[in-house]
């Protein structure tokens, strides 16, 4: 079995809701780890990642300028924030969710993880 | 010119009641703004107004206000801009006039009016349908239990008040980055299609309508925030040309990484993001570091505003109430499953909408995320949905036997039986601006 990383090793991100649905900005630390979630977290993958959760549909959006992925989970917040009965109305944690998602170690990953000072 | 300074220290109804005194003095602002309204705030004013004429606005502002008055004394140039003014922006500038007449302060003071669509619904109905942007319902389905209706209204009636001499302006509900554009946008003579321009200070005003968020607030890195008791709260100076810095007044400063975080939150197509203002391409940024406080962000394409107003609409939607508990000991879990089954036979009837999830095991990705082991205790919440408003008291009754009649290890239960709350549910929609009329008034 391939030994894992998680996401968060090589990016960063936040989300939040606009009504019932829930976005999820992915931050690569650096450009060959934007290359990486450019060609590796697409929005199927996503969506099925997030299936529990049954979101009725997934949009990746790209924003090379920011080495970020913004993903747009539709329908996702069970009634967003007035409606919804679980404790993460908003979707506030879902970034975090996301990042906590097991990878493959990439090749050069020592290229992808966090350079400091930001 | 110089650059205009832009300070945003209060992100939500119930952020930081100090923040606005220590940017006011620490930042040296051309304008301060603060920010109350979240997307469902405008149909609990509502019915404040309902009841009491005078009421529906964000009272907490003008607490701030008293606070504010000796910072206004001193800095006799500081301009304030707020959405406070929420349901009745006239009344609540009528209150802020009077605190500033008692501390002595001569301030002209803006209403920024026209947002409430909701005394004129139905004859725009006739010629606007709203309906639903995410379903495409129509707004008859639901029209007898709406109980509030509000365009965003954009920067340029919050330019036209700075125009009239105001110093204070109060509005009802317009776009958050709004607050930012309409203060730039009267300083430097900006015209309505510069849309690089507009772009820019919709960026800043994005960037800073959270307040902490773009200071170090959430940021992923938490452990390189060395002091959280004083985090920062963003100021952003904006330079003729649409460019602009976000400074952060204290704590761990603004960043590459705090900055995209914040650039990012809440957007949907990051190309496309809508304002009345402008249609901001976010991707059109480049990021630069001045200094550990400082980002400097320029270079922003716009394109030009689209031709409706996002109306934000509030109707009745039932009840609910949610109810926690404490399940500790060995197989936390396995007994507050129990707990929950029992919970739901003994309440013997079935509501619209039900979930009991555990705190502690995984309950802010349900399915996704699962606690590793036997937490040594989780948190039961149950929380119901009903339209008869029996039923969710039937519930909320229910809840507490629990405490004797369930498995071993509960507790947390002090704070008495769950409360009955009625739900507003969100119905977003476009309108023409066309059908729309800001109103700008000055207070005599």
């Amino acid at each position: 079995m391939n030994e894992k990383i998680m996401l968060s090793t090589i990016a960063h991100g936040r989300s939040g809701d606009k009504g019932n649905h829930a976005n999820i900005a992915v931050i690569a630390y650096t450009p060959t780890g934007y290359a990486w979630l450019r060609a590796n977290l697409s929005a199927d993958l996503v969506a099925s990642y997030f299936a529990p959760m049954q979101p009725s549909r997934v949009e990746r959006f790209e924003a090379a300028n920011v080495l970020a992925l913004n993903f747009m989970l539709y329908d996702i917040l069970a009634g967003g924030a007035s409606r919804s009965l679980r404790i993460d109305t908003q979707g506030k944690t879902l970034a975090l969710t996301l990042l906590a998602m097991p990878i493959d170690i990439p090749n050069g990953l020592e290229r992808m993880t966090r350079q400091l000072p930001v | 010119m110089s650059t205009l300074r832009i300070g945003n220290a209060c992100g939500f109804w119930g952020d930081s009641i100090d923040a606005p005194i220590r940017l006011a003095e620490r930042g040296r602002l051309d304008y301060l703004t603060l920010e109350y309204l979240a997307e469902l705030t405008m149909s609990i004013l509502a019915l404040q107004k309902q009841r009491d004429p005078e009421a529906g606005y964000a009272g907490d502002f003008l607490d701030m206000l008293e606070r504010l008055t000796s910072i206004l004394t001193k800095q006799p140039d500081l301009k304030i801009i707020t959405n406070a003014g929420g349901m009745n922006p006239l009344s609540c500038a009528r209150k802020a006039k009077a605190i500033l007449d008692k501390a002595g302060l001569i301030k002209k003071i803006a209403v920024v009016s026209g947002d409430d669509l909701l005394p004129q619904l139905d004859t725009l109905l006739k010629l606007h349908p709203l309906t639903n942007l995410d379903t495409g319902a129509d707004l008859a389905s639901i029209r007898q239990r709406v109980v509030s209706a509000n365009a965003y209204l954009g920067a340029q009636p919050i330019a036209k008040a700075l125009a009239s001499g105001a110093s204070i302006v109060i509005t009802g509900r317009v776009a958050d980055a709004s607050l930012t554009v309409g203060p730039a946008a009267y300083a430097f003579g900006w015209d309505w299609s510069d849309w690089d321009r507009l772009c820019g200070a919709s960026v800043a005003g994005h960037l800073i309508e959270c307040g902490a968020q773009v200071c170090g607030g959430l940021w992923c890195n938490w452990r390189d925030v060395q002091d959280y008791s004083d985090i920062g709260y963003p100021y952003t100076d904006i330079a003729p040309d649409g460019s602009f810095t976000i400074t952060s007044d204290a704590g761990p400063g603004v960043n590459r990484e705090t900055l995209i975080e914040q650039l990012l939150y809440e957007v949907g197509d990051p190309a496309r993001y809508l304002t009345p203002d402008v249609v901001a391409d976010f991707t059109s940024v480049s990021l630069e570091h001045v200094n550990t406080r400082t980002m400097r962000v320029q270079s922003a394409k716009g394109k030009p505003a689209t031709d409706t107003y996002k109306v934000s609409i509030a109707y009745r939607d039932g009840y609910s109430a949610s109810g926690t508990l404490v399940i500790a000991g060995p197989d936390a879990v396995a007994k507050a499953k129990r707990a929950g089954a029992a919970l739901l036979q003994r309440i013997g009837c079935t509501f619209d909408r039900s979930n009991i999830e555990y705190l502690g095991a995984g309950a802010c990705a349900p399915g996704i995320v699962t606690a590793p082991g036997n937490p040594p205790e989780v948190v039961m919440r149950v929380a119901m949905h009903d339209q008869q408003k029996a039923k969710i008291e039937r519930f909320a009754k229910e809840f507490a036997p629990l405490v004797t009649s369930g498995p071993p290890g509960v507790t947390g239960y002090t704070t008495g039986r769950p409360a009955v709350r009625e739900v507003f549910a969100y119905w977003p929609a476009l309108i023409a601006k066309s059908a729309v009329q800001s109103c700008v008034e000055m207070l005599s």
